[in-house]
């Protein structure tokens, strides 16, 4: 719940490095802060702020655009219910309604245990297997109250939930939420192509005359 | 751009008008100068247009057919046609007027702004008239106070990107952002860190609606019931201009108004909001003999039998006089008059052992801030931190260098509010190093583009005499000078002659010209420097001590020096506000403040302006002008007896003040006036003993707020005063073994503070960085004026 932990720091400056300006590193750091500890804190974003040389407010600004920088601490698994039309029509409030009623939390909260958060989403994107819903991004399709009760009773066994519909080459594992990958991006320093200095490059050719003016 | 730069023209149509635009001006800016305004909330001639609000959507057709588009945002091209009164721009018009209004409170009877709103004046000139929204308004929590200064209403917000382009394009404190998205984006600070800035007041002042106000104006009056008048703010050197407004006898508001040779419409807050000061029941509004009220003819037949006593016992040199920089070019005048011209002394200096010589401030070739901000021009700064002393200059420098090219090198004693704008910087260790490394920075100075040099103290705890060596080598390669001394009206008081050897008209002292026929005579020999008068105070040779709007006391450097001058000299002072030294004083006459007198002043660059009174001084106090006439009246010398007929005299005597009423009126943002006195011999600093390794050495900064009397008379400016802390350098903390917090006492050979450490790397090392001045603590204990440096002990509180 706090700033950056030294290892993540050193993740931090690699970011940075990948870009000819600091501050454009905002987003991935916001993801590690995410990843480190499942939300994106207040220290967190004064820490950003301080890694690129901005202003927290600049911070905030960019994180709160995004739905999905959480800002107040949410469960390990984040339950999103898709309540748009297409789903609505086959069951989705009926659905949303179980899910709050067997969790014991209003949609937006998170149960006592920290395990789950329950969010009601608008369209995610799967209206031909609806109704659906996501955790932790991860897709679970026509899922009717038993499903919704049998992906819970997995994950809070530890299992891996039973998917009604796993893409090719997953294993169905769900990491706890801000988890952003298994196997982390790195590009050392003598393997990277350098930055070009966007002050000094040329106009992108698309900019030149001719183009809008 | 001025019409001789860019004579080409884009011949464009503007509702059937043809109109002669300038290359790459904005649709919204031509048609603006050809009469026809076109509505708008985001668009700021002073900053970057966005197209937020979509309120300048007019029909454009430059060649492919008419289309709505947001006028602020389309550059002029030939041939295009403009019409902003069509069946479908009024449509437009009306409809995003509709859609601003949906989330907008209908409050304006309760709302500050109502009767000087954007929204609403356009409302009801290109609105609707009607809502067919039905629905509940978006509410929030209100207002809520974004800073000290500033309240934020965001229910009234209509995210014109105003306030926070400002607060990042022109003041580069990105402290308030858009956050959040769709129907609940909002302006807003990060939590628990306030929009510190000190430019906040310019969002209250630029904002279209009533989202932002001033905690010092809310609800305090409406716009109708002001009354206004143009005027200069005096608080600091710069100049800005602005509109004092005011209701019932009470200046209420200043806004900024926008003068292109000086601040573009901006203003500090400090500047802004100082002049509840003028409201302050504690001013004074009666004389004082001995410390008790009295008459007005029985306080100036105190002084003057004094000071008439004291010339026939001792001769016109045992009678000083200090101060002068807040008054207006008249008073100065009359009050130089007075000194030099019937007393017959030279012991007069309105700066106090903290400014420059006067006669380098006045010999140096003269720049203008315009001249400072050249594009791809190199600005060299040497001397105080203009963000906490000259706020102003400091947006305009740092949008010379941001926006125009233009190349800042900054030399000095440590991290200022412009070093992270500078190309290179070069700290000296104070009563080090500093002329050589003028001489490394001027070697490699671009010399292609105009030079120029911001010029003033680098520390009020070294000796002035280095800073000579130092113009002199910018001179050498053809630099130009804006003098950056802090005083209000300093540069008014310099030319109207209130520094020894000078004479009015940046004349020196053996070179009277016109002075000596109309004043009758001048002083015989060169006078004392406010330390020299001190120091001969103090020694019993200056018997009376004229104090004019100066308090050496608390503002001063040296404090003990000054303390046992007032108290053995006959003091008499003239202030608005009983000072630590007004105190010590055996006569204290009453005097009007700044909105209270009319005048002109001259700033920095040497641009003269008018100041004009708004509301009456409180009780008795009269203008500073006034009670130097009537002082010499009683004295057997008859003054003019107003302010227009003190300038025109000043012009007499003085070349460059010759006609500047007349001037005035025909340019209302100022007249320059040139000319310089000759440059002096540069002296040879005093050389600094080496540092020992034992001692820091003592670097005295300045800050925006501090326990100057017209701040700490501000309620909403007095609580801003950071306090008094000791900076050092990383490396000395970690010897010293001290840490942030730790409180440490600084001892020099005068005198002791106790102050909390902050530890900052943009302290040289072998240095303490101390803000002078805080309501907190006297840090001009420690300082004697005579001292080169001043070296202090650190030793931790325990």
């Amino acid at each position: 719940m706090a700033r950056l932990e030294p290892a993540n720091v050193e993740i931090a400056h690699e970011i940075i490095s990948r870009y000819p300006r600091p501050k454009s590193a905002l987003i991935p750091l916001l993801h590690l802060a995410q990843e480190q500890d499942g939300w994106v804190s207040d220290e967190a974003m004064v820490h950003i702020a301080e890694l690129v040389g901005c202003t927290p407010a600049e911070v905030i600004g960019t994180c709160s655009f995004y739905e999905m920088f959480k800002r107040e601490p949410v469960g390990r698994y984040l339950v999103n219910v898709c309540t748009n039309i297409a789903c609505q029509l086959l069951g989705a409030e009926d659905l949303l309604h179980h899910a709050e009623r067997t969790l014991g939390v209003r949609a937006g909260t998170t149960t006592p245990d920290g395990l789950f958060t329950v969010e009601d989403v608008e369209c995610i994107a799967a209206c031909t297997e609806a109704p659906c819903l996501t955790v932790n991004y991860r897709y679970f399709y026509k899922v009717g109250p038993s499903d919704f009760d049998a992906i819970i009773a997995d994950l809070r066994a530890g299992r891996r939930p039973t998917r009604c519909a796993a893409e090719p080459g997953e294993d169905g594992e769900i990491p706890a939420h801000g988890t952003l990958h298994r196997v982390r991006q790195s590009i050392p320093g003598d393997r990277r192509a350098g930055n070009a200095d966007p002050d000094t490059a040329g106009e992108p050719a698309w900019l030149g005359a001719g183009g809008a003016s | 751009m001025s019409d001789i730069e860019t004579p080409v023209t884009v011949r464009i149509t503007v509702d059937g008008q043809p109109v002669d635009a300038r290359p790459g001006e904005l649709v919204i800016d031509a048609a603006e100068r050809a009469g026809v305004y076109i509505p708008r909330f985001c668009y700021h001639p002073r900053m970057k247009p966005v197209g937020m609000c979509r309120m300048c959507l007019v029909e454009i057709d430059a060649g492919r057919g008419a289309a709505l588009q947001p006028s602020c945002m389309i550059p002029v091209s030939p041939d295009m046609t403009v019409v902003t009164d069509s069946e479908r721009t009024r449509k437009a018009q009306e409809g995003v007027l509709e859609f601003l209004l949906i989330n907008h409170p209908l409050d304006c009877p309760v709302c500050d702004k109502g009767g000087e709103c954007p929204l609403q004046d356009q409302t009801v000139a290109y609105g609707p008239g009607e809502s067919r929204f039905v629905e509940e308004k978006r509410h929030y929590e209100k207002p809520i106070p974004i800073s000290g200064l500033v309240q934020l209403d965001r229910e009234r917000c209509i995210l014109c990107d105003r306030c926070t382009r400002f607060a990042k394009d022109v003041a580069g404190d990105p402290l308030i952002h858009f956050q959040g998205r769709g129907s609940s984006t909002e302006v807003n600070t990060f939590p628990d860190e306030p929009f510190s800035s000190y430019f906040s007041g310019n969002t209250v002042q630029i904002c279209p609606v009533g989202a932002l106000t001033a905690s010092s104006y809310r609800f305090r009056a409406r716009p109708w019931d002001l009354e206004e008048t143009s005027s200069t703010c005096r608080t600091c050197s710069v100049g800005c201009s602005v509109t004092v407004q005011s209701s019932r006898n009470e200046v209420l508001r200043q806004n900024g108004v926008d003068n292109d040779a000086v601040n573009w419409g901006w203003l500090c807050d400090r500047g802004r909001f100082d002049m509840e000061s003028g409201r302050s029941d504690v001013r004074l509004t009666d004389p004082l003999v001995g410390g008790t009220t009295a008459r007005w003819s029985d306080a100036l037949g105190a002084a003057v039998a004094a000071i008439r006593a004291t010339i026939e016992a001792h001769g016109p040199s045992s009678v000083a006089l200090l101060g002068g920089a807040r008054l207006t070019n008249e008073a100065a005048y009359a009050w130089a008059r007075l000194a030099k011209g019937v007393i017959g002394t030279d012991d007069v200096d309105c700066q106090l052992g903290d400014g420059l010589p006067a006669d380098l401030v006045l010999g140096l070739p003269r720049a203008t801030i315009a001249d400072a901000c050249t594009p791809k021009g190199t600005i060299v700064l040497v001397g105080p931190d203009v963000k906490e002393e000259l706020p102003v200059l400091y947006l305009r420098l740092r949008h010379a260098v941001v926006e125009d090219g233009a190349t800042l090198v900054e030399l000095g004693h440590g991290r200022t509010g412009l070093s992270r704008y500078a190309a290179r910087t070069s700290y000296a260790h104070p009563g080090g190093d500093l002329v050589e490394r003028a001489r490394l920075v001027a070697k490699d100075l671009d010399e292609s583009g105009p030079i120029t040099v911001v010029f003033g103290r680098t520390s009020l705890a070294e000796d002035p005499a280095v800073l000579a060596e130092v113009a002199a080598i910018f001179l050498a390669k053809g630099a130009r000078f804006l003098p950056a001394l802090r005083r209000g009206n300093v540069f008014g008081a310099l030319d109207a002659g209130l520094a020894p050897g000078l004479l009015p008209g940046r004349r020196l002292l053996d070179d009277a010209g016109p002075a000596t026929a109309v004043w009758g005579s001048t002083p015989a020999a060169i006078g004392r420097d406010a330390t020299a008068i001190l120091t001969a105070a103090a020694a019993g040779e200056v018997k009376v001590l004229l104090l004019v709007g100066a308090d050496p006391v608390a503002d001063g450097p040296d404090r003990a020096l000054a303390e046992t001058a007032l108290e053995r000299a006959t003091v008499i002072a003239v202030d608005t506000f009983l000072t630590e030294s007004g105190t010590r004083a055996d006569v204290v006459l009453p005097a009007a403040g700044p909105s209270e007198v009319d005048g002109t002043v001259t700033n920095l660059e040497g641009r003269v302006q008018r100041v004009n009174r708004k509301v009456t001084p409180p009780g008795t106090a009269r203008p500073d002008w006034m009670i130097a006439v009537e002082l010499a009246d009683r004295l057997g010398v008859e003054f003019p007896q107003d302010p227009d007929a003190l300038l025109a005299e000043l012009g007499a005597v003085a070349d460059g003040y010759a006609d500047v009423a007349s001037a005035l009126d025909r340019n209302p943002d100022g007249v320059l006036v040139t000319g310089a006195c000759p440059l002096p011999a540069t002296p040879t600093a005093r050389r600094a003993p080496a540092p020992s390794g034992s001692t820091l050495r003592l670097v005295l900064t300045d800050s925006l707020y501090d326990a100057a009397t017209q701040t700490a008379q501000s309620p909403s400016l007095a609580p801003l005063a950071p306090g008094t802390v000791a900076r050092l350098n990383p490396a000395d903390a970690s010897a010293l073994r001290v840490e942030a917090g730790t409180v440490v006492s600084l001892a020099s050979a005068r005198g002791a503070v106790d102050l909390p450490v902050v530890v900052d790397d943009g302290v040289p090392a072998g240095a303490v960085a101390v803000a002078a001045n805080q309501p907190d603590c006297q840090v001009n204990r420690l300082l004697d004026a005579t001292w080169p440096v001043t070296d202090v002990r650190l030793e931790v509180r325990r």
